[in-house]
């Protein structure tokens, strides 16, 4: 019994799956707490709300898999949105162009941290620290007050639901949900993501096999750049508007979903459909603080900061048991360990 | 020349350099800006004064930062730490409007600074403890923290009506300078004592560029961590007794906002490797005064509050490319080739002298 215990911590999905059980056991509460959390569409509404959070917290995990971090997330999300409404209000290109040209500034400013994160060695917490001050203030520079989308085409896109039969989602849901599934392929299946993966579990020793380290790590940071301003997008979408305090603390919601689904801080180890469930649980978090309707909106912080602390002593605790387990193993029986040691490296 | 070229290799170049050009900038473009008049109370008055005096709460955050960073840790919380001891002073001494406070205010003040302490403490728990990284660490309460303010005010921004409150960053009675000039002077002495007659620096300093040989030689690393990010706490809290005393109120969305970046800035400045290691706390406060000084100049000339940190994000990345050891390998080979191409006969020496440096 112990013996099958220790191998479910030991198993590469462990905190997936406290994870999913966490999300039933809140989503299982609030069913009895509040008749209204039965109907399907309120489940639908945690895509629908969280589509940025989803996409943002897609690109965050990218680069905590390699050890990196980026801060600049909201920031960048801040300022495509503004940018779009700036363009939207002020010239008048067409939808489709301003959307390419945000995404481009996004994806070109997260290749930019990139580049001087690993041309000249620098730590990513302080350049990107730096990165986030320097959107924001962007941001405010454009324009200090809120910019109201009213473009025709965008509106209607915002307010465009497609009908699933149990309910409907918004465009930006989906988006969401394309992007978490490319994601998965991409870090699962591909040479790329096989080379991200071994970024993280050291990067010397990556570099020593012939691995392209350089371009990847840059790479990944544009990843970041290119979610940050998708989920800028799907912001928009929801609030048609540009505003300089969009956003605000969506680093820390993002890596503490990825976190809650199992990413690990210290690099190496990352599983997208983990970083979902674990911004679909501050999203229940969210709706019970607006079902109950006299908690404060801070609270949602201050949970959600507790559980990130609360599942990073977890991890500590993990990583310390794994090392203790397959250090066992090898000093029991060479020839049929009890236990299957994981290799640091990790499925996607 | 020889003591100038001394002084353009020490760590005290950057920041007075630039805090020279700033003051010539400003002495030129600002009306009276070096003049300082006493006032009939007997108080000093002038631009100056004004930019010294804003700048205390800066000096004491960076004096945190700085042995924080040369752990090569990082607080990026401090913002919110100020916030929250802010927040603790000013609703306990309470905002009636007839001046009279509901609690003592020494009471008051040292349940801020303790709020600051345990706020620090909490991040060394974490960082030194679990050995989570400090940036994560050190963000759950830059976030929730701030979630936290708001909750003890209520979501309001409470105004302390009560006289002597005024006293810790406006004038006592009597004193040519504000009060929290004398705080900030008091704890850079205390310090710098701290420095010159224990080791402490020492251990800092050895956990900062190696924590594994700092353990085998015998520190208590894990303690060195914790008490640094206390101490960082402790200056934060300090710093929110200060800044809500200057405008006599704890606002919890805006006080000790984006401090936490000018306290890396000013650390920064001062010639301590964000890496870690070697650190000069005489450079962090003369780095928050030029910090402080930058601030004033971009208000003077009409940049809001909300635009400056474009300029603050600029500075800090090209401090780190100064400071960063491949930038300044790539800049010797380059000035090596550009040296070759002169010489035209040397090339291939040069060239390989350069490549192994």
């Amino acid at each position: 019994m112990k013996n099958r215990l220790n191998q479910l911590i030991a198993s590469k999905y462990f905190s997936f799956f406290v994870t999913v059980l966490l999300f039933a056991i809140l989503y299982g509460a609030g069913i009895a707490m509040y008749k209204g959390f039965m109907r399907p569409q309120v489940f639908l509404n945690l895509f629908i709300d969280n589509a940025a959070l989803i996409i943002v917290t897609v690109g965050i995990t990218f680069t905590l898999i390699i050890a990196g971090i980026d801060l600049s997330v909201g920031a960048v999300l801040a300022l495509v949105c503004m940018v779009l409404a700036w363009l939207l209000a002020n010239t008048g290109l067409p939808v489709g162009v301003c959307v390419l040209l945000v995404m481009v500034m996004g994806t070109v400013f997260g290749a930019a941290q990139g580049y001087i994160i690993s041309k000249f060695d620098l730590q990513p917490f302080i350049i990107t620290l730096a990165g986030m001050f320097f959107c924001r203030g962007l941001t405010a520079v454009i324009s200090q007050d809120t910019i109201q989308i009213e473009n025709p085409t965008w509106v209607a896109l915002a307010s465009y639901r497609v009908d699933l039969g149990i309910g409907f989602v918004s465009i930006g849901a989906i988006v969401a949900l394309l992007t978490i599934v490319v994601a998965a392929v991409v870090l699962g299946y591909t040479k790329f993501g096989r080379t991200v993966f071994a970024i993280g579990g050291s990067e010397s020793s990556s570099a020593l096999m012939g691995l392209p380290v350089f371009r990847t790590k840059v790479m990944v940071y544009a990843i970041s750049g290119f979610c940050s301003s998708l989920g800028g997008l799907a912001y928009s979408l929801i609030m048609l508007t540009g505003y300089n305090l969009h956003g605000l603390g969506m680093e820390m919601d993002a890596i503490a979903s990825s976190v809650i689904g199992g990413t690990l801080l210290t690099g190496g180890v990352g599983f997208i459909p983990g970083a979902l469930v674990g911004v679909l649980i501050q999203g229940v978090i969210l709706t019970f603080i607006s079902f109950q309707g006299t908690l404060s909106a801070w609270w949602t912080k201050i949970v959600v900061g507790a559980l990130l602390c609360v599942f990073i002593i977890m991890q500590a605790f993990i990583t310390e048991q794994k090392s203790k387990l397959s250090s066992k193993s090898s000093m029991e029986d060479n020839n049929d360990p009890p236990i299957q040691p994981t290799p640091s490296g990790a499925e996607s | 020349m020889d003591m100038l070229k001394k002084f353009a290799g020490s760590s005290l170049f950057l920041p007075v350099v630039a805090l020279l050009v700033l003051l010539v900038f400003n002495t030129i473009f600002v009306d009276g800006f070096l003049s300082i008049q006493l006032t009939e109370d007997g108080r000093l008055y002038g631009r100056l004064v004004d930019i010294l005096n804003r700048s205390c709460s800066l000096i004491i955050l960076a004096l945190g930062m700085t042995f924080v960073i040369a752990t090569s840790g990082i607080d990026i919380s401090v913002g919110a730490v100020v916030a929250i001891s802010a927040a603790v002073v000013c609703t306990m001494i309470g905002g009636r409007g007839d001046g009279v406070a509901q609690m003592p205010m020494a009471l008051a003040v040292l349940a801020a600074i303790g709020v600051g302490v345990l706020c620090g403490m909490w991040n060394g728990l974490l960082v030194a403890k679990f050995k989570i990284q400090a940036v994560v660490a050190t963000l759950i309460l830059m976030t929730a923290g701030r979630g936290v303010a708001q909750l003890m005010t209520e979501g309001q921004i409470i105004t302390v009506y009560y006289k002597p409150f005024e006293y810790i960053a406006g004038f006592l009675p009597g004193m040519p300078l504000p009060t929290n000039i004398f705080i900030a002077l008091a704890m850079v002495l205390l310090v710098a004592v701290l420095m010159k007659k224990t080791s402490i620096g020492l251990f800092v300093q050895s956990v900062g560029i190696n924590a594994t040989a700092a353990r085998y030689a015998g520190i208590n690393v894990t303690l060195v961590i914790f008490l640094v990010y206390a101490f960082s706490g402790l200056c934060a809290g300090v710093s929110g007794l200060i800044e809500s005393s200057l405008i006599r109120a704890a606002d919890a969305n805006n006080a000790g906002l984006n401090m936490e970046m000018d306290a890396i800035l000013a650390v920064a400045l001062g010639g301590t490797l964000l890496s870690g290691g070697k650190f000069y706390i005489g450079g962090s406060v003369i780095g928050a005064i030029t910090i402080q000084t930058l601030t004033t100049t971009m208000y003077a000339l009409g940049v809001s509050a909300d635009q400056l940190p474009v300029v603050k994000a600029i500075a800090v990345v090209i401090i780190c490319l100064i400071q960063s050891k491949k930038a300044q390998e790539m800049f010797d080979a380059w000035k090596a080739r550009r040296m070759s191409k002169q010489n035209g006969k040397k090339t291939s020496v040069d060239g390989k002298v350069a490549e192994q440096a």
